[in-house]
């Protein structure tokens, strides 16, 4: 029972992987961006959300209803402005753009919320559990933060699949010169994948303040998890990230089950095998 | 006035210059075929007109506007559609997707989703199909079809008969009427002298990123082409 216990407790951080996973997924697959400063965007919606649950006394979970606009609104302008001129058939430029971000972004969060472990607290939630056996019971806040994650990847697949907007994505995902002899604005449409990405990624960042300690400098980490979930997924599909990131997180509960020091060990092996056994992931997007 | 006109129209890539000052006309309703070897400067020509190649202002007039130097998503919202060479179809889209990709531009205009499945009933039948798992012909329609979805006035059709099997080829050609009809003008560019012969009102032979003959069908003799069109 211990087992079946800790392979639940992956599959629910699985969902958070999950959404550290999805908006790195979405910017390489609409704009071929790598963006090194994911994890430490990830951190400053943390930090947003700390923000506002101490100044306008919102609980952790309402803070969502300002950070995530309030990221989406950051990722517009930061693409439009910024992100858009460094693409273009060479990778190197936004590679090093964003490296440079992620710097500027943990020694700002550093100068203005100091090295400390800082944490959202949420309350009785915090400790709540649904008691499924005896021995098994899980934690309501893991369940949501996954459940949230796979809401977002629906969400998503929804709007991918059905929607104009999805399709001007995979459009331009597909051939940026054709999807702009259609019309599409591939700066504005850039900026409106990058509004996306860091609306999921604010999401993210909340329910990880939630979950564990954060401080300027974990960024980094969070972004590898995010990178590791993609690939193990593979490149281009939701339901891949989503299946990526439980696969991350079971790996992860499994290796500190057997070694508390093996926790973050055991992810690094099972995304080292995928690499080698399945270089393009589990659930590689059928056509490239 | 003429429809489009092209005054002294330069275009390249990086160093390497590819169109030396063309001049082009083409007035409302009328069929133009662009013939010219490989490399001669056709498919920069199309690419320079819809956008996708910067260029000075003036050198692009249509309805007597100075589009030159728009991007391209902003040129179909003017009136103008390329059909790719090679067709560039979305890969990750259905046939029906890629037709509707066409149509985001929100032109207003006779065509949409049904007249496009009138005009080639086999779309039809393969709607939900991954458009690349089609047919090169079909593919071609596919490329027509989600032009034509902008509701254009001028279509830009860039060797539309390329690695295409003879009978695919009249097929294809054999829309150009329909299209015609509701008053589009159609500027296509051929490597097939004789196809191109066949559809155009006038034909303009590139060679080397010039223009090196223009005229009527008619009135231009095989060996004027010949010359025009080799060098020789």
């Amino acid at each position: 029972m211990e087992w079946v216990n800790t392979i639940v407790q992956g599959i629910l951080l699985g969902g958070l992987y999950a959404m550290f996973a999805t908006g790195l997924s979405l910017m390489f697959g609409i704009m071929r961006l790598v963006n090194i400063a994911h994890g430490d965007f990830i951190i400053l919606a943390s930090y947003l959300g700390l923000v506002v649950v101490t100044t306008l006394g919102f609980s952790p979970l309402a803070s969502l209803l300002v950070v995530v606009p309030l990221m989406a609104v950051i990722g517009y302008l930061l693409q439009r402005y910024l992100l858009n001129k460094t693409l273009g058939h060479d990778i190197l430029p936004p590679l090093l753009v964003t490296f440079g971000l992620s710097i500027i972004l943990q020694n700002v969060l550093l100068e203005l919320f100091s090295a400390d472990s800082q944490k959202l607290k949420a309350g009785d939630i915090e400790v709540a559990s649904i008691t499924l056996s005896e021995q098994l019971s899980v934690g309501v806040l893991p369940l949501l933060v996954f459940l949230s994650g796979v809401a977002v990847i629906g969400a998503l697949q929804f709007l991918f699949y059905k929607t104009e907007l999805g399709r001007a994505f995979r459009a331009t995902s597909d051939d940026q010169d054709t999807a702009r002899l259609m019309g599409v604005s591939n700066s504005h449409i850039f900026g409106l994948a990058m509004a996306l990405a860091m609306a999921v990624v604010a999401i993210a960042g909340v329910f990880l303040a939630i979950r564990t300690n954060f401080d300027p400098t974990v960024g980094p980490a969070r972004l590898l998890y995010g990178f590791e979930a993609v690939i193990i997924g593979g490149l281009g599909s939701l339901w891949g990230t989503l299946a990526g990131g439980i696969i991350l997180g079971v790996a992860q509960a499994i290796g500190a089950q057997i070694n508390p020091g093996w926790q973050i060990l055991a992810g690094h092996v099972v995304f080292l095998l995928i690499l080698i056994f399945r270089p393009r992931g589990l659930f590689p997007r059928s056509v490239d | 006035m003429s429809k489009l006109k092209i005054s002294n129209l330069t275009a390249g890539y990086g160093d390497f210059q590819a169109l030396f000052g063309i001049d082009l006309a083409i007035g409302e309703g009328e069929t133009v075929a662009i013939i010219g070897s490989n490399g001669a400067g056709k498919s920069t020509f199309l690419r320079s007109i819809a956008g996708l190649l910067p260029n000075q202002p003036e050198a692009v007039e249509f309805k007597g506007e100075a589009i030159g130097a728009l991007h391209a998503n902003k040129v179909v919202e003017k009136g103008i559609a390329l059909v790719p060479e090679g067709r560039r179809l979305f890969p990750s889209l259905s046939v029906e997707e890629n037709l509707m990709m066409g149509a985001y531009s929100k032109r207003s205009g006779p065509w949409n989703l049904q007249r496009i499945y009138e005009l080639f009933p086999i779309l039809h039948e393969k709607r939900r199909n991954p458009g690349t798992a089609l047919s090169g012909g079909q593919q071609q329609m596919v490329a027509i079809g989600r032009a034509l979805m902008s509701n254009p006035e001028l279509l830009l059709c860039d060797e539309i008969s390329l690695g295409l099997a003879p009978t695919t080829v009249k097929d294809i050609y054999d829309a150009l009427p329909a299209i015609q009809e509701d008053g589009t003008t159609v500027l296509v560019v051929e490597q097939d002298i004789n196809q191109a012969l066949a559809v155009a009102d006038r034909i303009y032979c590139f060679q080397e990123g010039r223009v090196s003959l223009e005229g009527r069908p008619g009135e231009v003799s095989k060996d004027e082409i010949k010359v025009a069109y080799f060098g020789m």
